[in-house]
């Protein structure tokens, strides 16, 4: 073998081992998956909105919107009984009821904007959940659009702004057993994301920073050959792993701090215009919720960085560290991505399973969750964190008391009982 | 009295047996060495008894506390000094040994660091980052840690490994002088010769067995040789 070709085969040989190729494999994996929700997403946009409608003025002008609706969305709905209309829509996944009343045409005939009622039906606050009502929102503008129209090619005597906007949206939504007045849906999901936006990403710099701070000491101490000293000192095993994560907690929440103040300040100005609404339409924490909320950050920074922890023990050097601190980072990230996309209450049942499994996610749910009352998700959330974050210090305990940790002995007798199979 | 009883050890890693059976006692005050080649089983021995791994078979008593049973109690009276140990990097020698000392009878903590400060004998530059400290000093800082607490017995795996001939001069001599003062050694060595000048008793091992123990001297007489490398050699064969 020539000199190059033995450096390039060395060099292949040192890059390409199990701990460089899992997390690509893994990052594929989940992105392979992530492909497949954002195709069912597709999927749901080709679909037209299922609506229902009353048309009570039953005119030319309202026949122009009822035709726009036959045509375009799929109508499951059609007759004269407002709440059985929304009953129906409620239980067959529609998406939002229309009535136009008897009034209509008349009013804009007197150069008064025609009165459409809209009754939205929210199903969740992610961005993805929005879609069906975005397409119930363009059908309306297209109505506006083509009663303008026909106005002017009748020559019709009213006002240059009614001609212009001949319709007005009287809009109340359902979500969740609230009943908000005035506002779409599209407003509530930014009203709802502006208010649960810090926590996620908050949530994910602290994982992370105080995070691989656990991993990189457990491999500093093996690095710089001081564990061993460290572990035949008087002091119990259960101290060092409780002294480690509260140590990493502490700067992490100091860190944490220092960039909400940053974060907190900048998405102020989004919030400001939102707050009048939001309060309006009672979408706001109690002081009871945001202790929950705090409960939440806690149990799960401390569940966090139990699992680091024991991710730290397979640290062999500072260089693993950073590999380990991979599976970290991407479990924070999932369950950002997921529930800024989509609401839990949206999610698929598998989805569902895995976003409440990875413990990182339960205080990026819970603002959401206690706005709408959703106090079992959150306790129960909590209480599954709490399960967690024991079980991997009673595991990172374990550990300690053990070899592996000097020695990365595996288990004999399961070696042995592959080695038979 | 013994102030270890070590009874047909047996310390395994996954298939390998890396101690075979041994078995050895050690009086209080004495300095014991454990000679052998790399892989003999001299570490995992010493390991053992510094509560590192756990013991597979056989039985270890020191100060007649049982070491499988009572593993908290035997760190309070041992120190172990690793043959790699490195200390904090970004602490100065004295916090470093401050920090050591905490672990310890809060009581007797100005007193323990005075102690290891004079031990490491590093002058000014105790109050130096540990960072900033060439391999002897560093040596003499963990010496200094290990020995401060004035244990009962103290475990030192090559304690001069690395040193050059003035450092592990010192290092012997402080070892003779803790020995006087009542502390029991076990130390182990590749160093023959820095064995034969410590040690009262030796007990040569290889492939995870002892293969003879005794008073250095007398080895000599037995096996006819003028060192214990000429002894080990001889055994060997």
């Amino acid at each position: 073998m020539s000199s190059l070709g033995n450096i390039v085969f060395k060099e292949i040989r040192e890059l390409l081992t199990p701990a460089t190729l899992l997390p690509i494999i893994i990052m594929a994996i989940i992105f392979m998956s992530m492909g497949n929700t954002i195709g069912g997403i597709e999927d749901e946009i080709e679909e037209p909105p299922i609506i229902g409608y009353i048309d009570y003025d039953n005119s030319n002008l309202s026949k122009i919107a009822t035709n726009i609706l036959d045509k375009s969305a799929k109508v499951i709905y059609n007759s004269t009984n407002k709440e059985e209309g929304i009953k129906t829509l409620e239980e067959n996944d529609g998406v939002a009821f229309i009535l136009i009343q008897k009034n209509f045409s008349n009013n804009i005939f007197k150069g008064n904007p025609g009165e459409i009622e809209i009754y939205w039906i929210m199903r969740g606050a992610g961005i993805l959940d929005s879609i069906s009502s975005s397409v119930v929102g363009l059908l309306l503008d297209e109505i506006n659009n083509n009663i303008s129209r026909d106005l002017i090619q009748e020559n019709i005597e009213v006002n240059a702004t009614t001609v212009l906007q001949p319709t007005f949206r009287n809009q109340t939504t359902h979500f969740k057993g609230k009943e908000i007045t005035g506002m779409p849906p599209e407003d509530i999901s930014g009203i709802l994301s502006s208010q649960s936006t810090l926590i996620p990403i908050v949530m994910m710099m602290i994982i992370i920073m105080s995070g691989s701070m656990v991993i990189s000491s457990m491999a500093l101490e093996k690095e710089n050959k001081t564990l061993e000293t460290l572990l035949t000192l008087p002091v119990k095993r259960t101290s060092i792993v409780a002294g480690k994560i509260i140590a990493s907690a502490f700067i992490g929440l100091i860190l944490a701090v220092i960039y909400m103040l940053g974060l907190g300040y900048y998405l102020m100005g989004f919030q400001m215009t939102d707050s009048a609404g939001a309060a309006q339409a009672s979408l706001y924490l109690e002081a009871s919720d945001l202790l929950l909320i705090g409960l939440s950050v806690f149990v799960t920074l401390i569940a966090a960085l139990s699992f680091c922890m024991l991710l730290g023990t397979l640290a062999k050097n500072y260089k693993s560290a950073q590999t380990l601190t991979f599976p970290v980072t991407m479990l924070t990230l999932i369950p950002m991505f997921i529930t800024m996309f989509k609401d839990f209450d949206t999610l698929p049942l598998a989805l569902k399973g895995i976003l409440f499994g990875i413990p990182f996610s339960h205080p990026m749910m819970a603002p959401r969750a206690l706005i709408f009352d959703d106090y079992l998700l959150v306790i129960s959330g909590i209480v599954y964190v709490s399960i967690f974050a024991i079980v991997m210090i009673l595991i990172s305990v374990w550990i300690f008391k053990t070899d592996r940790l000097l020695t990365g002995s595996t288990n004999t007798n399961l070696k042995k009982l592959f080695r038979k199979k | 009295m013994a102030a270890v009883i070590v009874k047909n050890l047996v310390k395994s890693y996954g298939e390998i047996q890396a101690v075979k059976g041994i078995s050895f006692n050690i009086s209080k005050g004495e300095i014991f060495g454990l000679i052998g080649p790399n892989g003999a089983g001299k570490t995992t021995t010493l390991r053992v008894l510094s509560t590192l791994l756990q013991i597979n078979s056989g039985s270890v008593k020191i100060l007649d506390i049982d070491l499988a049973k009572k593993p908290e109690e035997i760190r309070k009276i041992i120190s172990y000094l690793p043959e790699d140990a490195g200390a904090y990097k970004n602490l100065t020698g004295r916090k470093y040994l401050e920090f050591i000392a905490n672990f310890f009878d809060s009581k007797e903590n100005k007193k323990i660091i005075t102690r290891g400060i004079k031990i490491a004998d590093l002058g000014a530059r105790i109050d130096d980052k540990v960072d900033t400290y060439s391999k002897g000093m560093k040596r003499r800082l963990l010496v200094g840690r290990a020995l401060m607490t004035d244990p009962a017995l103290a475990i030192l795996d090559e304690p001069t490994s690395g040193l050059d001939v003035i450092n592990a001069q010192e290092i012997r001599k402080i070892i003779k002088n803790i020995s006087k003062g009542g502390t029991t050694v076990l130390l182990s060595s590749h160093n023959m010769l820095e064995v034969e000048f410590l040690c009262d008793r030796i007990a040569l091992i290889a492939d995870g067995v002892i293969i003879e123990e005794g008073i250095p001297k007398k080895l000599m007489e037995k096996y006819n040789a003028s060192n214990i490398e000429e002894v080990f050699t001889e055994v060997v064969k």
